[in-house]
């Protein structure tokens, strides 16, 4: 089930704290590094890049209007698969 | 014969089914159609005279996507996915299942017909 509309998009407090303060020119714009990957992409985040935690290392994230509305976490694989072994590939 | 949309129209079924051999409209969506151009479900779709074909085509026409239109949205709604590279349009581009199924048996729609492994040993028998 989807998210009430009423409550609106969720972003964690901290983070979209941050992302205010570099908007408002209060703080060097800069990567961002994050672990809150529940947090939804709102309008704001646009041309920002956040290094998103994957649970082993943080990837960068460069977000453009396409993202919005999407989270955070959708853009930082935590599973990587390299293949069984035995099956040869080109 | 009935030509809507592009799509020529099974002459001998109920115009509620006959319908749904247009690309987006199923059941509920002919009904609704029908309902509205004051057809009864019941009547064959070569029973169809000029009068009611052009109000369904009309119908059709200003509130529903259909066939080619809807199939390119739904192409660009996938584009969309696999640029951004977002989880589900990894799980597009590797043909995998999109919306968290189980892949450790099943999901052979998405995945194709079995590709066996040569060299793998089946379980041992005890």
């Amino acid at each position: 089930m989807g998210r009430s509309i009423k409550k609106g998009p969720y972003v964690d407090h901290n983070l979209e704290g941050k992302v205010v303060a570099m908007n408002d020119g209060k703080t060097k714009k800069g990567v961002v590094k994050t672990w809150s990957r529940r947090s939804t992409i709102t309008p704001d985040f646009v041309g920002h890049t956040f290094a998103v935690h994957n649970g082993n290392k943080f990837i960068p994230v460069y977000v453009t209007e396409f993202m919005v509305g999407h989270k955070l976490g959708e853009f930082a694989p935590t599973r990587h698969f390299k293949g069984h072994s035995g099956t040869k590939n080109a | 014969m009935a030509r809507i949309a592009g799509i020529d129209l099974p002459k001998n079924k109920r115009g509620e089914i006959g319908l749904t051999y247009i690309f987006g409209i199923g059941r509920s969506t002919a009904q609704y159609i029908l309902t509205k151009a004051g057809i009864n479900f019941d009547k064959k779709v070569n029973q169809w005279d000029d009068d009611e074909q052009a109000a369904i085509r009309n119908i059709i026409n200003s509130e529903f996507k259909v066939e080619g239109a809807l199939r390119s949205e739904v192409q660009m709604s996938i584009k969309r996915l696999l640029d951004i590279a977002c989880y589900r349009g990894l799980r597009h581009r590797k043909g995998l299942p999109v919306r968290g199924q189980r892949t450790k048996t099943n999901s052979r729609t998405r995945k194709g017909k079995r590709k066996t492994v040569a060299g793998k040993k089946k379980a041992p028998k005890k």
